[in-house]
């Protein structure tokens, strides 16, 4: 779960990384008082879950609150990249001396973690790494030992900080990796971690992700997902425990297994190119039991879905059989009743598969399909889309 | 022959009291598995009967060790506890520990591979089915009744794709048939597993399947290239992911112009590896290669 940047700051400010005072707003009313109780100049900056905003028009400064509240306004439901702007965050605006870079991330190819650090910041790391890879230190990090001071002094020394900065800089790098490891995250990135005039270090733009799987030890981390932002058909199928992704076609999948599924979304995808473009609706995994419940639930989804034209259900009988699955198919459309309207594809294969393929075909139900080959039934609900 | 696994191997189960693991436990048994003991330190002393077969309950992987002689843990530890199982197994120098929990915090299994390093446990997983040496034994969940014993060798990140191949060559049989996890951080790798199939002289050719996200497949094709002369298809899955999108798998995700499959097909398909479309094109693609 990526966090909007002024979530990420406040997970910095909770761990003692020292960043600017600023709160945020959905409304210009909310910024102005923001802008007022800070007293100064301030920064307004549009909170999207995307590069460039500074670009696009997304970030302004601003005198006082009568301006700020000016400034929030242009920048409310403005579009960055597909991202319309619910959010601003108004912070106290700083002067800058300099501008550092400090990074911790998984590095999933190395099967550790990784800090990474420049005493050049600002620009994009990516860019940075490209053009000038001898100016971005990259230090690995023992998972079972951490970054303790003298870790820390290691990354900075080999960034070469300067040496008016470096004792602040090893004390971030400290508190965090104290935010990177206690809030279970796999990126921690501060750019620019700034010097301000006056000398002082601050954290002045994070991104921080936070690990989905690690929720069952962090309470407050539910309440930092965007609600607002899901697709509300993704928001109803997390309800009910389904692993579900909203995807822009018109054939509803639901299938067993992750690598199984997203293997039927290419198949699909193939076989559209030969009916006009027609692509997958959604990805949905059913796991892999597959019980009569699960699949009622699966299939009321993708059914709501106004974009689905045809269902494909594709599932392979393993741990539970073709048979118990065909049941499970033909109990969902039971439950489902008159709200079940789109024709169904159906291919099973694995174990028992012919006493599950005779249960459909008993069952004789007018919406159903059922094809033996995963490639032909792809065809046919690619075909049946297109109608 | 057959890798990591063989009718010698014996099994205790880490988790075994609980739903999934006596589930499981007992479809092992069912396949002919030498489960040898369960690990729960509440149960110590007690036994379990599957259908028959009564499996002792030990305090701790050591101690089931000492008293079995077992060298596998299949682990269906929760998350919560998940982590300090795959230490103690670690820690007891268990030879093999296939660890089939999912949704494992990925700061807990960097930590547990990184306690692993410099001893002599192979992980297999974590989020995995485990894996299969048919007609010799089943460490995991992979039923165990789709194929026969055989010539191929298949390294899949995902259970269900490993289960159709499986089945789609069921005639051909196959020598050990791995599900290494579609995680972030696993144990063993593509790599690992080409590497004990180009050693096992059982195995004539092998499958790879793979999907978005990282770049184990692009360093596999690199290692094939390099160091194995048998015959290698591959297939991978997530063409049509959109980037930024987890699909079900806490590793698959395309993030930016890194982990798509169309980079890992071409990087399979330079180190010579035939690359099939849908799965049934990979395995007509074995089929030809094998028959």
């Amino acid at each position: 779960m990526d966090l909007f940047e002024y979530q990420a700051r406040d997970v910095l400010a909770s761990h003692g990384v020292p960043v600017l005072p600023g709160g945020v707003a959905e409304t210009p009313e909310q910024a102005e008082a923001i802008a007022r109780e800070i007293g100064q100049q301030v920064v307004v900056k549009a909170q999207v879950k995307t590069g460039g905003r500074g670009k696009a028009g997304g970030v302004k400064l601003a005198a006082d609150a009568d301006e700020a509240r000016a400034r929030a306004q242009d920048i409310l439901g403005l579009d960055i990249k597909g991202h319309i702007t619910h959010k601003v965050m108004v912070a106290q605006a700083s002067d800058i001396a300099e501008e550092y870079y400090f990074s911790y991330l998984l590095d999933r190819s190395n099967r550790t973690f990784l800090a990474m650090a420049s005493k050049e910041g600002g620009m994009e790391i990516e860019q940075l790494a490209v053009e000038r890879p001898e100016a971005l230190a990259r230090i690995p990090v023992d998972a079972s030992v951490g970054v303790d001071a003298a870790k820390a002094a290691e990354i900075v020394d080999a960034a070469g900080f300067p040496a008016e900065v470096r004792d602040q800089v090893i004390a971030i790098a400290v508190q965090l990796w104290e935010v990177f490891s206690k809030e279970d995250a796999t990126l921690v990135e501060v750019n620019p971690l700034a010097k301000a005039p006056d000398g002082t270090v601050l954290a002045l733009d994070a991104k921080v992700t936070l690990d989905e799987n690690a929720g069952f030890r962090h309470e407050g981390h539910a309440a930092l997902e965007d609600t607002a932002a899901a697709d509300p058909l993704e928001a109803r199928a997390k309800e009910k425990d389904l692993n579900y992704v909203k995807l822009d076609g018109e054939v509803g999948i639901i299938g067993n297994g992750a690598g199984l599924v997203m293997s039927t979304l290419d198949v699909v995808a193939y076989a559209g190119e030969e009916f006009g473009g027609v692509k997958p609706a959604n990805f949905l995994d059913i796991g892999g039991g597959a019980s009569a419940e699960v699949m009622a639930n699966g299939l009321e989804i993708i059914l709501s879905d106004p974009a689905v034209k045809s269902v494909f259900v594709n599932v392979f009988g393993g741990i539970t059989a073709c048979d118990a699955v065909a049941n499970g198919i033909v109990s969902a459309l039971g439950i489902l009743g008159d709200e079940a309207t789109k024709p169904l594809v159906v291919r099973l294969d694995g174990n028992n598969v012919e006493e599950g393929r005779r249960i459909l075909a008993e069952a004789n139900h007018p919406l159903v399909t059922v094809v033996d080959t995963m490639d032909g039934a792809a065809r046919r609900a690619a075909e049946l889309a297109a109608a | 022959m057959s890798i990591f696994l063989n009718e010698n191997s014996k099994v205790i189960v880490q988790g075994m009291t609980g739903s999934e693991g006596s589930k499981h436990t007992a479809r092992m048994l069912a396949s002919g598995t030498a489960i040898v003991g369960g690990v729960n330190p509440r149960k110590a002393g007690t036994s379990v009967d599957f259908d028959g077969t009564s499996v002792p309950v030990f305090g701790g992987v050591a101690d089931a060790m000492k008293e079995t002689g077992a060298d596998v843990s299949v682990i269906f530890v929760p998350p919560p506890f998940a982590k300090a199982a795959v230490i103690e197994a670690v820690d007891a120098q268990i030879p093999l520990a296939v660890v089939i929990t999912e949704g494992i915090p990925v700061h807990d299994s960097t930590y547990f591979w990184a306690h692993a390093q410099g001893g002599s446990t192979r992980i297999i997983g974590p989020n995995c089915p485990g894996l299969i040496s048919p007609g010799r034994s089943n460490a995991g969940i992979i039923p165990a009744n789709i194929t026969k014993q055989g010539k191929i060798g298949l390294v899949s990140k995902s259970g269900t794709l490993t289960y159709q191949m499986m089945y789609e060559l069921r005639d051909i049989g196959f020598s050990t048939a791995i599900g290494i996890g579609g995680d972030p951080v696993i144990g063993t790798t593509h790599i690992d597993a080409l590497q004990a199939f180009q050693d096992d002289p059982e195995t004539e050719a092998i499958v790879m399947i793979g999907e978005i996200g990282g770049d184990a497949e692009e360093r596999a094709a690199d290692f094939i290239k390099a160091n194995v002369t048998k015959p290698v298809v591959g297939y991978v899955a997530g063409f049509t992911a959109p980037e930024g999108k987890t699909m079900g798998h806490a590793g698959a995700i395309v993030s930016g112009s890194a982990g798509t499959a169309q980079a890992k097909q071409e990087a399979l398909e330079a180190a010579g590896v035939r690359v099939g479309k849908t799965p049934s094109e990979t395995a007509r693609l074995m089929r030809e290669l094998v028959a």
